[in-house]
């Protein structure tokens, strides 16, 4: 049973190349959400896109900030970060295909399903970047929605 | 079936979290690849990976698997089970390769569906 | 193949190539160091990586998982090297567990520790 809470929002500041606290924001956000209590589904949804998230800006950036929002039936997740960028956004949204090193690799990241995940588990997804500045992303999540394959 | 049940026929050892052990094990998942265990295990699967640093913790408890089975005689490292620990999530490792484990754990939850 | 649904991607004239034994991994310096010659590799590793890899250990054949698709590069290397490339729908824990109950081993048993110093083979 889901009950929605208007104006729930926040930040979170996201360190670049160090994987020690990579999911630590997808795990806070998670509780944030059970305690609003929203569906399983959603919850899960959030949990992943915002992994995701967190596992670029720390492979690919200097710092970066997810914020995220619910407004009606909607959850935003926005993610900002000053890095790199990306230099083709197609290709990399493609899956399977990832810029990442061996190390990062190494580790279990850098498979190339990153941003696919989040436009999967997403119900709108938008992505902009300028190469050696930064990238910025935005989804939506309706809380009404439903993804068959999950 | 619980994870007792599974540490039990297997020869694997728990490094911490033992009061998860009678966590209910509904399924199971394979994989080294963070993303997508992220994007494909279910609630109740046990984990069975190589992976040993302390991302694999966050990622069990994203889609809150049973426990996690590290093969091939790979050793958590120290933060791991320390992450491991302050979140509940049973760790056991194995000293058989991924394809033995799952080979076995399977036979046991399949075994178990049909008793 | 017909335990997995799987389908041929490459080294369709190898069909009847026989194996016995397997190896599961996504981590390719796994499989460089604990693999063994004439075991069906099976993964998720769709890129060039897991083609050379299986190459470099003499693998007799790479069942891909979970759906993926090889990449192009992927194939081309396999189509190059002769190395006979499938692929399931099923994930990696459904595989390797329905190849165990089909009376398919692991290509090593277990893992020794340093101190013994012995591997077990089967």
């Amino acid at each position: 049973m889901k009950r929605m809470t208007n104006n729930v929002s926040g930040s979170f500041f996201v360190l670049g190349r160090g994987f020690d606290h990579a999911g630590e924001v997808s795990g806070r956000l998670k509780k944030v959400f059970l305690a609003e209590k929203m569906s399983n589904e959603i919850i899960r949804r959030v949990a992943i896109i915002t992994f995701e998230v967190e596992v670029n800006i720390i492979s690919y950036a200097d710092h970066g900030t997810i914020f995220y929002h619910v407004d009606n039936d909607v959850i935003t997740i926005e993610a900002v970060d000053q890095g790199q960028g990306i230099k083709d956004i197609e290709l990399a949204i493609e899956e399977g295909f990832s810029t990442a090193d061996d190390e990062i690799r190494e580790l279990g990241f850098g498979a190339g399903m990153g941003l696919a995940n989040i436009k999967r588990f997403s119900d709108t997804f938008e992505l902009s970047s300028v190469p050696g500045q930064g990238t910025s992303l935005k989804c939506t999540i309706r809380t009404d929605s439903t993804k068959m394959d999950l | 079936m619980d994870l007792n049940g599974i540490i039990d026929k297997l020869e694997c050892d728990c490094k911490c979290c033992h009061e998860g052990l009678k966590n209910e094990v509904t399924g199971g998942y394979a994989g080294d690849l963070l993303s997508d265990v992220m994007a494909n295990s279910s609630r109740g699967d046990i984990w069975v990976t190589r992976q040993i640093h302390q991302n694999i913790i966050a990622v069990a408890c994203l889609n809150d698997l049973s426990g996690i089975l590290i093969t091939q005689g790979a050793i958590p490292e120290d933060a791991t089970l320390e992450k491991a620990r302050s979140e509940g999530m049973p760790v056991m490792v194995t000293r058989m390769p991924e394809f033995e484990a799952v080979g076995r754990i399977y036979h046991l939850l399949h075994y178990r569906e049909k008793g | 193949m017909k335990i997995l649904d799987a389908e041929v991607v490459i080294g369709h004239d190898k069909m009847d190539l026989d194996i016995q034994t397997a190896f599961g991994a996504d981590l390719m310096s796994d499989v460089l160091a604990f693999a063994r010659p004439k075991s069906l590799l099976i993964t998720g590793v769709t890129n060039p990586q897991s083609v050379r890899t299986a190459y470099a250990q003499d693998i007799a054949a790479i069942l891909l998982c979970r759906g993926k698709m090889p990449s192009k590069q992927a194939i081309d290397i396999a189509r190059e090297l002769e190395i006979p490339l499938l692929r399931t729908r099923y994930i990696l824990f459904e595989t390797c567990g329905r190849l165990y109950q089909a009376g398919m081993t692991g290509c090593i048993r277990e893992v020794c520790s340093p101190e013994t110093d012995e591997t077990h083979d089967k």
